[in-house]
């Protein structure tokens, strides 16, 4: 049970190659950083693996296979910016629903608040809204979680919770995690080993 | 606490007599509203005889029996001004719910359907912007051979570029968002996300277009009209009794052009303050104050 | 000398609940900060707790659905909304957190070196380009204009209009998200230097040690007011020199100290307990922190807000 990047190259139009032939793996129940000075590409990697974006060359495998587009993707990424990631049209409750029938126990684990569901995204802290992203993204084929930033708007007390809750579920799942993090602090704490880009 | 150099900013300064914003708004909404439905229902249900020609009234000055006077064939100018308004709100309907369709459905097309549909129908929409309504106006209304048809295909067909262009960029906009890509991962397909993540943010755009294009419809329509080029002159349109008022203005009959002028402006202006007021509901920049 | 004093300063927002009826929220309630010549004080806490709202109050900036009472002082004097427009962008300058705030009709360069001839009209360029070297910013971005830029290039243009105008007072409203390591660095020391040079800054931000590296003291924010006021050495340890609570929970939550998660939430302005805000998540709350909102009191060579604190 793996997740893979063979050989993938990728470019914006005909921009320098961020990276060329890259390979990458994380096994499920794996927790991995990957760190580097920004404008490498960090989080254009992280959209191929989560397959937002195709790779130029190479291709992303999950347990050896291909992911098609138009089914529940295996691979789930969390964005740095939850406002931007949640509909603002939508209340909490149809955000949360959006991909699975989400199960009870997760809302307390997450800390999330039932009253909160019947509120407008508007009506939320970041810290509050990225506990919903992160139980959206928890579906039964999630396999893979990629964190791109996920806590660095968030202040200290509420990113070690939001630490705290994913850890539980990750290990419980045996998920895999990719943690995209500047903070060197963080990744250390948290992962088993890392990747310099 | 009284502190002597205490300052109390109050930043809302304007006038409020008591209402706050929102109050006022759905006054100013629901009024604008009354007014406008008075006349419609005005315009329907008047007594036809009010219009017929009676030579013993003829040229007559604004009174309590005749509000607006009367014109030179006795025929009462309240009725005449009610029905042509409501003439005017009908065919400024019918164009403005055809052109905010128009632009609803190109709109999405430019931003969903790829970049050569996007160049073209841009390109349209530059060209609409780039000459003067009225002109293409009166040559569609022309082509289709005038009259009511002519007008109402005229105002249908030039008065969607501007909210094809807003359409189109909110598509785009809300397509690359984030939670549509979460979505597109999460297995949903186009056609649901079409329906549940971009159609909820294009519902409030388009309904205070179309009420904002109204008015543009109503003055274009009397516009072309009061010109000869679209309504026929039996009607008892705006435009025709103001173009047939004006033969009469230089005999010092005033009275036959400008309380019909007046209303029109009265009823245009009623539609413009309902949309603008509804956008400042929806925007959420000032939807607080 | 003292450059800026808030006392008691408090805002309000009208907003709608449901249909017709406006209520009335505080945002920021009963604040008190002052900061010295050549000071950098940062202002720390969670999002929503009132950080940004400091500082549109002092540039008088605050959007019009909000009231305001209390005084802010600036060297002295009451800042009156004449004078704060007087003032803003060349005594007082905002280095915003969105990057909006950038003209986008004009090169960067010329944005930049626009706020340094304000200090010396020969030598706006050559200011710029220092600036530009220090942030790590290539010469050839001064001919771009601002939707060229990465979201990084943007904050780092608008820290060297900042840095480049010479204001004596700076308000850097979390200026170093999406950085690198290194871009941070380098702007937070060029913060330091700035104070060295006999500027103050106010550096608001959620990251603590960012505040940290730089400031000289730190303000607590929690729910709109301020909990704690200490000196930057008190955080340090395992945080027994820190004075409130929530500043000892925001200590021990980091990833290099016990990366403590402790529960609760921040309250709303729109349902905020009786009290002590921080009651309901503390550990040490008795009948009397439910009794009113504690004083600010001198501790220590610091300020708290709690009635436990020694």
């Amino acid at each position: 049970m793996q997740l893979e990047a063979k050989n993938i190259s990728f470019r914006y139009d005909n921009g320098p190659w961020l990276f060329k032939e890259l390979n990458l793996t994380v096994n499920r129940g794996e927790i991995v950083g990957l760190t580097g000075v920004s404008g490498r590409g960090k989080t254009t990697l992280c959209r191929i693996l989560a397959g937002l974006e195709n790779p130029l060359e190479g291709k992303v495998l999950v347990n050896e296979q291909t992911i098609s587009k138009r089914e529940y993707h295996p691979v789930q990424l969390i964005f740095q910016h939850p406002e931007k990631a949640v509909n603002p049209k939508w209340k909490m409750k149809k955000t949360l629903y959006e991909g699975w029938n989400v199960d009870e126990k997760y809302l307390n684990l997450l800390g999330i608040e039932h009253q909160w569901l019947d509120r407008w995204p508007n009506e939320l802290s970041g810290g509050e809204l990225q506990r919903f992203c992160i139980l959206r993204a928890l579906g039964p084929k999630t396999q893979f979680l990629i964190a791109d930033e996920m806590t660095t708007m968030l202040d200290a007390v509420t990113q070690a919770q939001i630490w705290d809750a994913i850890l539980k579920v990750v290990k419980e799942r045996n998920m895999g995690l990719l943690i995209v993090s500047h903070n060197p602090e963080l990744i250390e704490k948290l992962c088993h080993r890392v990747i310099e880009l | 606490m009284m502190d002597a150099s205490k300052i109390e900013t109050q930043n809302n300064r304007q006038t409020n007599f008591g209402f706050n914003r929102r109050q006022k708004t759905i006054m100013i909404i629901v009024l604008a509203s009354i007014l406008l439905i008075s006349v419609v229902l005005g315009g329907i249900f008047i007594d036809e005889n009010r219009i017929a020609t009676n030579l013993t009234a003829r040229n007559l000055m604004p009174s309590f029996e005749y509000l607006f006077g009367t014109d030179w064939l006795g025929r009462d100018m309240f009725a005449r001004t009610l029905m042509g308004l409501t003439l005017s709100i009908g065919v400024g309907l019918i164009g403005a719910l055809g052109s905010a369709i128009i632009a609803l459905i190109l709109g999405m097309i430019a931003a969903t359907m790829g970049k050569v549909a996007d160049n073209i129908i841009s390109w349209l929409i530059d060209l609409f912007l780039s000459v003067p309504h009225l002109v293409i106006l009166i040559l569609i209304s022309f082509m289709f051979g005038g009259g009511f048809k002519g007008i109402v295909v005229g105002l249908m067909l030039t008065h969607w570029p501007s909210l094809a262009r807003v359409v189109r960029a909110e598509v785009m906009q809300v397509r690359s968002a984030e939670y549509v890509q979460v979505s597109l991962r999460m297995g949903k397909s186009r056609s649901w996300i079409a329906v549940h993540h971009i159609l909820p943010h294009l519902i409030p755009q388009v309904l205070i277009g179309f009420v904002l294009l109204f008015p543009h419809v109503i003055l274009h329509e009397a516009a072309v009209t009061f010109l000869g080029l679209g309504l026929s002159p039996h009607e008892p349109a705006i435009g025709i009794i103001l173009s047939e008022s004006m033969k009469y203005l230089s005999s010092g009959m005033w009275w036959l052009a400008f309380f019909p002028g007046l209303s029109l402006l009265l009823i245009v202006r009623a539609f413009d303050s309902i949309g603008s007021n509804l956008h400042k509901f929806i925007d959420p920049s000032s939807a607080n104050e | 000398m003292q450059m800026l004093e808030v006392n008691n300063l408090s805002i309000s927002f009208n907003q709608y609940t449901k249909g017709l009826r406006q209520q009335k929220l505080n945002v920021i309630s009963s604040l008190d900060i002052s900061l010295k010549k050549g000071e950098i004080m940062a202002v720390v806490g969670a999002s929503g707790s009132g950080k940004s709202l400091l500082a549109h109050a002092i540039l008088g900036i605050l959007p019009t659905n909000s009231q305001m009472s209390g005084t802010i002082k600036y060297k002295g004097e009451l800042l009156t909304p004449e004078r704060q427009a007087k003032l803003r962008g060349k005594d007082i300058a905002l280095i915003p957190q969105s990057v909006n705030f950038l003209d986008p009709l004009m090169h960067v360069g010329k944005q930049v070196e626009a706020s340094a001839k304000k200090v010396d009209k020969q030598n706006a360029k050559a200011i710029r380009q220092s600036v530009f070297e220090r942030l790590h910013l290539d010469e050839n971005v001064a001919e771009m204009y601002p939707y060229q830029l990465s979201g990084g290039m943007a904050r780092r243009v608008l820290l060297a209009t900042a840095i480049a105008s010479d204001a004596e007072l700076i308000i850097a409203d979390e200026p170093t998200p999406g950085l690198d390591p290194g871009v941070i660095e380098e702007a937070l020391k060029s913060f330091r230097e700035l104070a060295d040079k006999g500027h103050t800054v106010m550096f608001i931000t959620h990251d603590i040690e960012a505040a940290l590296s730089i400031a000289d003291k730190i303000a607590v924010f929690y729910a709109g007011t301020t909990v704690e006021i200490a000196k930057t050495k008190d955080f340090n340890g395992s945080g027994k020199k820190l004075r409130h609570p929530y500043s000892k929970a925001l200590w021990q939550a980091l990833p290099q100290n016990e990366f403590i998660p402790r529960e609760g939430s921040q309250p709303y302005p729109s349902n905020l307990p009786p009290g002590c805000l921080y009651a309901p998540r503390c550990e040490l709350a008795t009948d009397a922190c439910l009794q009113g909102q504690p004083e600010m009191r001198e501790l220590r060579e610091g300020m708290v807000r709690c009635i436990h604190a020694t």
